[in-house]
C-alpha cells in the first residue's frame, strides 16, 4: 500500500495541494464563490418564498447552465497561466510524470466548484426544517451535479491546454460545454430519426434521469466517458508540446 | 557524466539544433556561447527532458531522456530562461513545493530549505510572496530551487541575464562555490562572465557548435597574429612612413582627432621596438603604444560571423 501511494499517488497530491491552494492565494477563487452562493441564493429563496414549494428542482435544473460559466472560469487557469509565465517549464524539468500533473490539475479544479456546491447544502438542510424535503431525490440531485462537474472540468482543462490566453480558453471550454448542453434540449426539433441521437450525445437526458433518482450506469458511463475523452485529448496536447 | 549524440531538433520544418554532439565531464563547469536564437536553450531544454530531440540521444550517466526521463530529472538542477515563478506563492511555500516535488525527506527537506536560503541569502525574505520580490531576489530564489535538492548536474540558462552588475558578481561568485562538487552547464552572451567561471566553452551559432575548448585555446584558434595599437600626435597621416617597416601586414587609422593619429597595425612579428625608433628618428610625439591582446571577444565575433 504504501509502495502503491510512493508511485502513484504522492506526486498528484502534491500537484493538487498546490493547484488547490493557489486557488485560495487568489482573490478569484472568493470572488466566483461569493457571486455563486449570491445567484443560487436568488434562485433557491424565489420558488421557495413565492410559490411555496420546499423543493431544489428550480435550483437544479438552473445549475447545468451556471456551471457553464462557472467551471470554464474556475478550470481556464490551470494550464494557460503556466503556459503564459512559463512555469510550465519548471513543473515539466522536476521528476514529475505528465499525467500526474495533469490529474493533480484535474482534481483540484473538481474538489474547487466541489466546494462551491457544498456550500450549496445549506439550501436542502433549511428545507428540512421547514417543509418535506425528498432527501433521496436531494442525494440523488447531488450525484447528478457532481458527474456535470466531473465533465465540465475536463473540458475546461481541454480548453487550457489549448492556450495560454485564458480568455481564450476560457471561451473554447464555454462553446464546447454549451454545445453538449445544447443538444439536449433540442430534441423537440429534430426530425424524429434523430431524436435518440441528440438524447444520448446531449446532456439533459443523461442528468434528469440521475436527478429524478434513477441512477443508471449507463447515465454514469456517458458522464465518465466524455471526461476520460477530454482528459485523454489533453495529455496528448500536452505531450505533443515537447 | 553527459553525453550527448547527434542531436538534431527541428521546430515545424525550422532546424534549431543540427547534428549536436559533446560530452562533459563529471565536475566540469563547461559555458555555452553564442548569439540569440543559436540555440544554447533548445540544447539545455532537450538535456533536461523539457524538449524531446528530433534525432539523436542524450545519456546522463546510465540514464537516457528518453527512456529513463524521472531518473534523468532527479540528477537535474534546472533555472530555466528568464527564470520563471508562481507569483501568487511564499518564497518558503515555493521551495517546500520543489522539495516535495523531489521526493526529499521531511527531515532532510527542512535542513535542505535552510541550507540553500543561507546559500543564496534569502533570509530577508522568507516570509515574502514571490510577487512582492525584486529581480535579483528572484534569481535568487530561481537558484535555490535548482540546488534544494543536492543535484549532480546544474543547468543555469542565462543566470545573470537583467541583473546589474553587482547582482552578476554575486551569481558568479554563488556558482563559483559550487564548483568542485558539481557539473555545471551554463549559457550566456557575456563573454567576460565564461572567461571568469567556465573550464570549457562550447560557442554554439546556427544550431551548431563552431569551437570547442578552454578558453585559452579558443583564443589560439584565431592568433598567429600581432595586433598593435600606436597612437601619436602628429599634423598629417605617417601610414607611408610606418609602411616601411619590415613584416608589417595591414595598418589601419581608426582614430584622427584634431592632430592625434591612432593606428592599428596588424604584424607577422612583435614591431613595438621599430614603431618606436620610427617614431624617434621623426620626432613623433608618442602618446601611446601597446600590443593588443586577442580577447575572447574577439573569437566569438570571428567564428559567428564566418559561418
Amino acid at each position: 500500500m504504501d509502495i502503491f501511494y510512493k508511485k502513484y499517488i504522492e506526486k498528484i497530491i502534491i500537484i493538487f495541494k498546490k493547484e488547490f491552494r493557489s486557488y485560495f492565494n487568489s482573490l478569484i477563487a472568493y470572488i466566483v464563490l461569493v457571486v455563486f452562493l449570491l445567484i443560487t441564493g436568488y434562485f433557491f429563496a424565489v420558488p421557495l418564498f413565492i410559490i411555496n414549494q420546499a423543493t431544489l428542482r428550480h435550483l437544479v435544473n438552473l445549475l447545468p447552465l451556471m456551471f457553464l460559466f462557472f467551471i470554464p472560469a474556475i478550470t481556464m487557469r490551470l494550464f494557460s497561466e503556466e503556459i503564459k509565465v512559463g512555469t510550465i517549464e519548471i513543473l515539466l524539468t522536476q521528476p514529475v510524470n505528465d499525467y500526474e500533473i495533469l490529474i493533480g490539475k484535474y482534481i483540484a479544479g473538481v474538489v474547487f466548484i466541489s466546494v462551491g456546491i457544498l456550500a450549496t447544502f445549506f439550501y436542502p438542510i433549511t428545507l428540512i426544517f421547514i417543509g418535506k424535503l425528498d432527501i433521496g431525490q436531494t442525494i440523488a440531485q447531488y450525484i447528478g451535479l457532481f458527474f456535470l462537474i466531473i465533465m465540465f472540468s475536463s473540458i475546461g482543462i481541454f480548453g487550457s491546454i489549448l492556450t495560454k490566453n485564458q480568455i481564450v480558453a476560457f471561451i473554447i471550454s464555454f462553446v464546447i460545454c454549451f454545445a453538449f448542453f445544447i443538444i439536449g434540449k433540442l430534441n423537440m426539433l429534430v426530425p424524429p430519426v434523430f431524436v435518440k441521437l441528440v438524447d444520448f450525445i446531449g446532456i439533459d437526458s443523461h442528468f434528469e434521469n440521475i436527478t429524478r433518482g434513477v441512477i443508471d450506469t449507463r447515465d454514469i458511463i456517458y458522464f465518465l466517458s466524455i471526461a476520460g475523452l477530454f482528459l485523454i485529448s489533453t495529455l496528448a496536447i500536452f505531450r505533443s508540446r515537447k | 557524466m553527459i553525453k550527448v549524440e547527434n542531436i538534431t531538433k527541428f521546430y515545424g520544418n525550422v532546424c534549431a539544433l543540427d547534428n549536436i554532439s559533446f560530452e562533459i565531464q563529471k565536475g566540469e563547469i563547461i559555458g555555452f556561447l553564442g548569439p540569440n536564437g543559436a540555440g544554447k536553450t533548445t540544447t539545455m531544454r532537450i538535456i533536461t527532458c523539457y524538449l524531446s530531440p528530433t534525432k539523436g540521444t542524450v545519456k546522463i550517466g546510465n540514464y537516457d531522456i528518453i527512456e529513463n526521463p524521472i531518473e534523468v530529472k532527479k540528477c537535474i538542477g534546472y533555472l530555466p530562461e528568464n527564470n520563471p515563478l508562481y507569483d501568487d506563492m511564499g518564497v518558503i511555500e515555493y521551495l517546500e513545493f520543489i522539495a516535495d516535488l523531489r521526493n526529499l525527506e521531511r527531515s532532510i527537506k527542512k535542513e535542505q530549505i535552510k541550507k540553500v536560503v543561507n546559500i543564496c541569502g534569502l533570509k530577508g525574505v522568507v516570509s515574502k510572496n514571490i510577487g512582492e520580490l525584486s529581480k535579483g531576489y528572484r534569481q535568487r530564489l530561481g537558484f535555490a530551487q535548482a540546488i534544494i535538492s543536492d543535484p549532480e548536474i546544474l543547468i543555469l540558462d542565462e543566470p545573470t541575464s537583467g541583473l546589474d552588475p553587482n547582482q552578476a558578481r554575486e551569481v558568479r561568485n554563488l556558482i563559483k562555490e559550487l564548483k568542485k562538487q558539481k557539473t555545471v552547464i551554463l549559457s550566456t552572451h557575456i563573454l567576460s562572465e565564461v572567461q571568469a567561471t567556465c573550464d570549457r566553452v562550447l560557442i554554439i551559432n546556427k544550431g551548431k557548435i563552431i569551437a570547442s575548448g578552454t578558453t585559452d585555446e579558443l583564443q589560439s584558434l584565431v592568433a598567429g597574429k600581432e595586433k598593435i595599437y600606436f597612437e601619436i600626435r602628429s599634423n598629417k597621416d605617417v601610414s607611408q612612413n610606418l609602411a616601411q617597416i619590415k613584416n608589417i601586414e595591414n595598418i589601419v587609422l581608426i582614430k584622427k582627432e584634431d592632430s592625434i593619429l591612432g593606428y592599428e597595425i596588424e604584424s607577422k612579428i612583435d614591431i613595438r621596438e621599430q614603431l618606436f625608433e620610427i617614431a624617434v628618428e621623426n620626432k613623433w610625439i608618442v602618446r601611446d603604444l601597446h600590443q593588443e591582446k586577442i580577447s575572447l571577444e574577439d573569437v566569438f565575433r570571428k567564428l559567428t560571423q564566418e559561418t
